[in-house]
C-alpha cells in the first residue's frame, strides 16, 4: 500500500481557491518550525510577526500602505503573465518610473499644488512602460528571452539610479549624502488618514486592480492575452496577434510597476534614494501567482505579502532576528503554494501493487 | 495446437485510468509464428493493452504469461530481455540524433557505435529495410524513421513483435512491402501482434484475431474467414456507416493557389514547390499523402498563420490574400479545421464558451472590447446540440471531450459561421467510426449547400469516400488534379511516392520505398 | 604586453564562478530541465561556503559545504518541478527569491568575518613559460578543477552512453520514458549536479575570489550564468569562452581605474548586464540557431503514466 498521485479527470476549481490558503497555512507551520530551531517561543515569536505590526490603526495604515504597490504591480505582471510573457524585471521598471517621477519633482521643485502629481504620475508610468518596452522589443524583435533581459535592466536601473543621486541629482545641501533633495508639497501624495502615512497611493492601486479585473476577466483583449499564453498555436489559428500579446503584457506591467515606483517616491520616502523599493517588484511576482493572476487573489496576496514585510520589521525590533527573514517567508509562501498547487490537476491516492510475484506465481 | 506452448497468454487484464477502464478482463493468446490482429477503434485500449506486455503500463490486475510461464514485466528492458519488441504508433525516436545512435538508446548493455552499424546493416540487408545508419533522424522520411525502429526491434532477436499501427503512415505499396517483412519474420518463428483498425489489411496479414470494444474482448475470430461486415460488427457493435452523396454542380473558383512557393519556418519543415490548385463552390477538393511531405506548410500558407510574400499565390473568394492574416481571411468568409485539435483547434484548459469564442468573436460577441458571455454561450450551445457534441454543457472544458466529440464541436463550430470556403485538415484522424461518419456527412452537406471545400487526409478511404477531385502532396509538390471517378487508390499510391507523370525527376521524396525490393 | 597578463590572469579568475554555474547548469539544461534558480543557488552555495569554512577554518570544506548548499536547494526545486510537475519557470523564480532570503538571512553574523587569503596555486614548469604561464598557470587551485570540470563535462555529454541517455531524456522524455529509461530520476541527477555546481561557484565566489560575504554579492552572475548556456548554445567550449569573456567584462571596471580612465563608475559597473543583453540579441536573432541546439523538451513538464 503507497500513495500515488493520479490525474484528475478535470482541474479542481475547489483546489483552485483552496491552494493559495493552504501554502499560507503551511509557511505559517514553517514559521513555527523555523522560530523555535532559533530558539524563540513560537507562540510569541507568531504574534510579534503576524499579530503585533496590525494591532492598532497605524499599522493598519502601514499594511495597507505596503500593500499598495504589491497589488498595483502584482496585477500588472499577471497581464504578461497570463499572456506567457515572463517580465521579472519590475523591481527595474519600479525604479525608472521613480526616476522618471522624481525628475518631474526635481524640476518643479517648490511647486505647491497638488496638480504637479498629475505629470508625475505618467511620467512614472511612461518611466516604467519604457523600461519594459526594452525587453519587449527585443522579444518580439530578436526573439531574445525577456526573463533574462528584464532582469539584466533591474541592475541597469539600480545603477542609473545611483549615479543620478552621487551626481547630477545629489542635494546640493545634503551633507555629500546620495539622495536628492526632499520634494515638496506639490510633489507628496496628500494623507488620507490623518497621523498615518497612508497616502492617495492606496485608491490609485485599488482602482487599478478594479481596472485589471475588468480587463483580464471581461474583456476581449484579456481572453486573447490568456489564449496567447495558454496555447500559443491556438492565438495564431485565431489571428490574435504574437507580438501585441508580448507588448501588451510588457507594458501594462511595466506601467504598473512605474506608477508604484512614483507612488514611493511621492509617499513615504518623498525624494530619491540610492534605493526606493525593499524588493517590492520581486515580492509582486509571489503577489501575482499567490493571488493566482486574478485582481482579487492578488488583493488578498498583496495583503499577505505586505504583513510579512512588516513581521520582518517587527522580528528584527522584537525578537533579535535579521529582517531578511521576510524574504525567506516570502520564498517559502511561493515554494508552498508551486507544491500545493499539484492537488488542482491531480489527487492522491492509495494504490496496492498491481500483481504480486507471491501471487503471479500461483500454479494455474 | 494442443502440444505447443503459447508464446504469450493475457488473461483477464483490467486497467483503469481516472475517467475511463482502458481495458477490463481482457485475455488474448497468441502462438508461435503466429501474425495475431488485434483490433478495435480507437480509444477502445488496444495500445494500452500493448503497453502492459511491453511494461510501459502496469495493470490494475490480471495476469501476463509469457512461454508459459507467469511474468510481471517491470518496465521495457526487461521487456526486450524477455525477447519482446515493440514499434510505437507515435515513433519513440530522438530528431536530433543519428540512426546509430538511436537504435543504440534501444538496447540494453553499451554496445558500441562502430560494430553496431555494421549489424544495424546487415539485418536491414536481411529484412529489406534499408537506411543509412549514419543519417540524422530528422532527415528521415516517416517510412525511414518507421524502419529504423523495427531494425532497432529486430536487433534483439525478438520472439514477440508488438507493431501499434504501423501502416497510418504509409502509401499502400510501402505496405505492402512492410507486410512482406512480417511475413518473413513471421515464417522464422516470431510471433507477431498486429494493432490496427484496418479491416482489409488485417484481413490480408493475419491468422488470428482479438476484437477490442470499449476496453472489452467482443470476440476472437480468423480473419480469413470473415468479411469486412461482420468484423466491424464485432469492432464496433453495428454496421459500417457510409455517407450519403448526391452529384453536385460546382460554381465559381473560392479558393485558388497559384504558383504558391515557400520555404517553411521550421528548419526540418518542406519547402513548398510551385502548388497550384483551384476549388470551386460546390465541391469538395481531396489532398492525399503521408504526413510531412508539405501539409503543415500548405495549411498555414493557405490559413494565414504563415503569410505568403506574394499577394497573388492565395486567392480567397477572388480577393488577393497571400499576405493577409488569419483573421482578415476569416473575414472573407474562410474557415478552417486543423490537424491538431488540442492547442491549435482548441485550447484544452478554456470551456467551450471561449473555444467558440476563439474564432466566432468577429460574429457580434464581443462589443465596446467587452465580451459577451451569454450570446457566446448560447452560440456554444447550439453547436453542442448540432452536432451532438457529448459534453457536461458549454462551460465544460475542451481538454475533457473524447476526441471525437471535441472534433464535432470543432468542426461544428467553423460550419456553424457560414463559410465560403473550408479546409478541413485529417478530419477524422483519431476519432471513432460513428462520429467520423457523422463529420463527413457534415462536411458533405456543406458541400452541397454550396461551400468550397478542401480536404487534407492520410486515409486514403475516406477522400474517396468524400471528394470531387483529388491531388497528392509530395515532398511539397503539388500532382495534378483527377476527377473522382478517373482515378482509383492504386495510381493515388504510386503518387504519394512523388512519382506522377511529368513530375519533375519523378522520384525524390520516398524514392527508397520504390526502391525498396531491389535493396 | 606585459600590462595585458594581470587582466587576462583577472579575467580568468573572474570568470571561473561563472564557468562553474554555467556548466552545471548546461548538464541540468540538456536534460531538458531549465533550473532558473542559477542566482539563488549560488548565493546559498556562497554563504554555506563562507560559514563553513570561517568555522572549520577550512577553505575546501567549504567549497564542499557550498556543494551540499547548491545541491540541497536544487533539490526543492526538483520535487516541485520533478515529482509535482510545477511550472518550472516559477519553481527557478521560487528557488531564486528563497536563496536571496535565506542567504541574507543566515550572512547576518558573518559579514564582518573575514577569512584566510588562500594563494594562488602555481602549477611547476608551466607556470614559468612566458605569458601563458602567469595568465593560466598562477591561478587558484579551483581554476583548475574548473577545467577539469569542462573535459568531465564535455566527455560526458558527448562520448559515454550516460551522456547519450541524458541527452535522449532531454530531446524527448516520452520516447525516452517508452523504450525505458528512468526519465524522472535521470532529471533528478542532472538538477543535482547543476545545483552543486551552482553551489561551487557560489562558494569560489566567496572564499577565494571576493573573500568575503555581503548580502546580495552574487550580483546577478547566476543569470549571466543562464544567459552563457543560451550564448553558447549549449556548448560546454562556448561556455568556457563566454564565462572568460565575461570575467573579463566584470573587471573592466578595476582596470579602467587604475588606468586613470575617467568613466563613471556606474558605468562601468553597468558593463556585464548590457553586454549580457547584447550577446542574447545576437545569439537569438536566428530563431533556428536556438531551436536546433537547444534541448527540445526544455522547460516542459513531464510526467510518465
Amino acid at each position: 500500500m503507497r500513495l500515488k498521485l493520479e490525474a484528475r479527470p478535470e482541474p479542481s476549481r475547489l483546489m483552485g481557491y483552496l491552494s493559495p490558503l493552504l501554502a499560507a497555512l503551511l509557511t505559517i507551520v514553517a514559521g513555527f518550525v523555523l522560530f523555535t530551531v532559533l530558539g524563540k517561543n513560537p507562540l510569541q515569536a507568531f504574534h510579534t510577526f503576524f499579530i503585533h505590526p496590525i494591532r492598532d490603526l497605524n499599522g493598519v495604515a502601514e499594511l495597507l500602505l505596503k500593500a499598495s504597490p504589491l497589488m498595483l504591480i502584482g496585477v500588472g505582471l499577471a497581464c504578461g503573465y497570463r499572456a506567457n510573457v515572463w517580465n521579472i524585471g519590475a523591481e527595474g521598471q519600479l525604479t525608472l518610473g521613480a526616476i522618471c517621477a522624481g525628475g518631474v519633482a526635481l524640476a518643479y521643485h517648490g511647486e505647491e499644488s497638488k496638480l504637479l502629481l498629475a505629470p508625475m504620475f505618467f511620467a512614472g508610468a511612461l518611466g516604467g512602460m519604457l523600461w519594459s518596452a526594452i525587453p519587449a522589443l527585443l522579444r518580439t524583435r530578436f526573439n531574445t528571452n525577456e526573463i533574462l533581459v528584464s532582469l539584466m535592466l533591474v541592475y541597469v536601473a539600480g545603477l542609473l539610479l545611483s549615479w543620478l543621486v552621487h551626481g547630477p541629482w545629489r542635494d546640493p545641501d545634503g551633507f555629500n549624502f546620495p539622495q536628492s533633495k526632499q520634494f515638496s508639497d506639490g510633489a507628496l501624495y496628500p494623507i488620507l488618514v490623518e497621523g498615518t502615512r497612508l497616502n492617495l497611493g492606496f485608491p490609485i492601486a485599488l482602482a487599478v486592480v478594479a481596472m485589471g479585473y475588468v480587463f483580464l476577466n471581461r474583456s476581449f483583449l484579456g481572453f486573447q492575452l490568456r489564449v496567447a499564453g495558454l496555447a500559443p498555436a491556438a492565438a495564431r489559428y485565431a489571428g490574435f496577434n504574437a507580438s501585441r500579446m508580448v507588448w501588451l503584457g510588457m507594458l501594462i506591467g511595466g506601467a504598473c510597476a512605474g506608477i508604484a515606483g512614483m507612488g514611493e517616491v511621492a509617499g513615504p520616502i518623498g525624494q530619491l534614494l540610492p534605493s526606493v523599493s525593499p524588493g517590492y517588484g520581486f515580492a509582486a511576482i509571489i503577489v501575482a501567482f499567490v493571488g493566482r493572476l486574478h485582481p482579487v487573489g492578488i488583493l488578498l496576496a498583496s495583503l499577505l505579502m505586505s504583513l510579512l514585510y512588516l513581521g520582518g520589521e517587527a522580528a528584527q525590533m522584537g525578537l533579535a532576528l535579521p529582517s531578511a527573514i521576510t524574504g525567506l517567508f516570502q520564498g517559502l509562501l511561493l515554494f508552498f503554494l508551486l507544491g500545493s498547487d499539484v492537488f488542482i490537476n491531480y489527487r492522491l491516492r492509495a494504490v496496492r501493487p498491481a500483481v504480486t510475484p507471491a501471487a503471479a506465481a500461483l500454479p494455474v | 495446437m494442443s502440444g505447443v506452448v503459447p508464446r504469450i497468454e493475457l488473461r483477464a487484464i483490467t486497467k483503469r485510468y481516472p475517467s475511463v477502464v482502458a481495458n477490463s478482463d481482457v485475455s488474448l493468446t497468441a502462438f508461435p509464428g503466429e501474425i495475431h490482429a488485434v483490433l478495435g477503434e480507437n480509444g477502445a485500449g488496444k495500445s494500452t493493452l500493448m503497453k502492459v506486455i511491453y511494461g510501459v503500463v502496469k495493470p490494475d490486475a490480471g495476469q501476463v504469461l509469457w512461454e508459459g510461464k507467469p511474468v510481471v514485466v517491470h518496465n521495457p528492458a526487461h521487456a526486450r530481455e524477455l525477447g519482446i519488441g515493440m514499434v510505437f504508433q507515435h515513433f519513440s525516436l530522438f530528431e536530433t540524433l543519428n540512426v546509430v545512435e538511436n537504435v543504440a538508446l534501444g538496447l540494453s548493455g553499451e554496445p558500441p557505435l562502430r560494430p553496431l552499424a555494421q549489424r544495424i546493416a546487415e539485418v536491414s540487408q536481411k529484412y529489406g529495410l534499408p537506411v543509412d545508419p549514419r543519417r540524422s533522424v530528422h532527415s528521415l522520411s516517416v517510412g525511414e524513421r518507421q524502419r529504423v525502429e523495427i531494425i532497432r526491434c529486430l536487433l534483439v532477436n525478438p520472439r514477440l513483435l508488438i507493431m501499434d499501427e504501423p501502416t497510418s503512415v504509409l502509401t499502400p505499396q510501402a505496405v505492402r512491402k512492410l507486410f512482406e517483412t512480417l511475413r518473413q519474420l513471421a515464417g522464422e518463428g516470431c510471433t507477431i501482434l498486429y494493432i490496427s483498425h484496418k479491416l482489409d489489411e488485417i484481413q490480408a496479414l493475419c491468422t488470428n484475431a482479438t476484437v477490442l470494444r470499449g476496453g472489452r474482448v467482443t470476440g476472437h475470430c480468423d480473419p480469413r474467414k470473415e468479411t469486412p461486415q461482420s468484423m466491424a460488427r464485432m469492432m464496433i457493435g453495428k454496421d459500417l456507416p457510409h455517407p450519403q452523396r448526391v452529384a453536385g454542380t460546382p460554381g465559381e473558383a473560392r479558393l485558388v493557389l497559384a504558383d504558391l512557393t515557400q520555404k517553411s519556418p521550421d528548419p526540418f519543415g518542406v519547402r513548398l514547390d510551385d502548388v497550384n490548385l483551384t476549388v470551386h463552390a460546390g465541391e469538395i477538393v481531396g489532398i492525399a499523402g503521408v504526413s510531412g511531405n508539405g501539409q503543415q506548410e500548405l495549411l498555414s500558407a493557405i490559413s494565414g498563420e504563415v503569410p505568403v510574400r506574394d499577394r497573388k499565390a492565395v486567392v480567397l473568394c477572388g480577393v488577393n490574400a497571400g499576405r493577409m492574416r488569419p483573421g482578415k481571411r476569416r473575414r472573407l468568409g474562410f474557415c478552417f479545421v486543423p490537424e491538431e485539435r488540442l492547442g491549435r483547434g482548441a485550447v484544452p484548459q478554456m470551456s467551450l464558451a471561449d473555444n467558440a469564442l476563439l474564432t466566432a468573436h468577429r460574429y457580434g460577441y464581443v462589443r465596446r472590447g467587452l465580451i459577451r458571455f451569454a450570446k457566446i454561450a448560447a452560440f456554444a450551445q447550439t453547436c453542442i446540440a448540432e452536432f451532438a457534441v457529448k459534453c457536461g454543457g458549454p462551460q465544460a472544458e475542451a481538454g475533457s471531450l473524447s476526441g471525437g466529440n471535441l472534433q464535432k464541436f470543432i468542426v461544428g463550430r467553423e460550419i456553424l459561421l457560414k463559410p465560403k470556403v473550408l479546409v478541413v485538415a485529417q478530419p477524422t484522424w483519431g476519432v471513432d467510426v460513428g462520429a467520423a461518419a457523422f463529420i463527413r456527412q457534415k462536411i458533405l452537406d456543406l458541400r452541397n449547400d454550396g461551400v468550397a471545400i478542401l480536404v487534407l487526409s492520410e486515409e486514403l478511404d475516406e477522400l474517396f469516400e468524400v471528394s470531387d477531385r483529388l491531388a497528392v502532396l509530395a515532398k511539397g509538390k503539388l500532382s495534378p488534379v483527377k476527377a473522382i471517378r478517373d482515378t482509383n487508390v492504386e495510381e493515388i499510391g504510386v503518387w504519394m511516392s512523388g512519382m506522377w507523370p511529368g513530375a519533375a525527376g519523378a522520384a525524390p521524396a520516398h524514392v527508397s520505398e520504390r526502391h525498396a525490393p531491389q535493396a | 604586453m606585459d600590462a595585458i597578463v594581470p587582466i587576462l590572469a583577472a579575467a580568468i579568475a573572474a570568470g571561473t564562478p561563472l564557468v562553474f554555474a554555467a556548466l552545471g547548469e548546461l548538464v541540468t539544461e540538456k536534460s531538458g530541465v531549465l533550473n532558473l534558480g542559477v542566482e539563488g543557488m549560488m548565493l546559498v552555495g556562497a554563504i554555506a561556503g563562507f560559514a563553513a569554512a570561517a568555522v572549520t577554518g577550512n577553505l575546501w570544506l567549504g567549497a564542499l559545504g557550498g556543494m551540499a548548499a547548491g545541491a540541497a536547494m536544487s533539490a526543492v526545486f526538483a520535487v516541485l518541478a520533478l515529482n509535482l510537475m510545477a511550472n518550472q519557470v516559477a519553481s527557478g523564480l521560487a528557488l531564486t527569491l528563497f536563496g536571496i532570503g535565506l542567504s541574507a538571512f543566515v550572512g547576518k553574523p558573518f559579514e564582518s568575518v573575514s577569512l584566510v587569503k588562500e594563494g594562488t596555486f602555481d602549477i611547476p614548469l608551466l607556470a614559468q613559460i612566458p605569458l601563458l604561464g602567469p595568465v593560466l598557470f598562477r591561478q587558484h587551485f579551483l581554476v583548475y578543477v574548473s577545467w577539469l570540470l569542462f573535459a568531465g563535462v564535455s566527455w560526458f555529454l558527448y562520448r559515454s552512453r550516460a551522456g547519450l541517455v541524458l541527452r535522449s531524456v532531454g530531446e524527448s522524455p516520452e520516447s525516452a520514458h517508452a523504450i525505458g529509461y528512468p526519465v524522472i530520476r535521470i532529471r533528478w541527477i542532472a538538477t543535482l549536479f547543476g545545483g552543486a555546481m551552482a553551489g561551487l561557484g557560489g562558494a569560489h565566489l566567496s572564499e577565494f575570489y571576493a573573500p568575503m560575504w555581503a548580502e546580495g554579492m552574487v550580483a546577478g552572475r547566476g543569470w549571466i550564468a543562464l544567459a552563457l548556456v543560451v550564448f553558447a548554445t549549449w556548448r560546454p567550449a562556448r561556455v568556457m569562452i563566454g564565462a572568460y569573456l565575461f570575467g573579463g567584462v566584470t573587471i573592466a571596471q578595476f582596470f579602467a581605474q587604475g588606468a586613470g580612465i575617467d568613466v563613471t563608475a556606474q558605468f562601468l559597473s553597468a558593463l556585464p548586464y548590457v553586454a549580457t543583453i547584447v550577446v542574447l540579441v545576437i545569439i537569438s536573432r536566428n530563431v533556428n540557431t536556438i531551436r536546433l541546439n537547444s534541448p527540445v523538451s526544455l522547460g516542459r513538464s513531464y510526467r510518465p503514466d
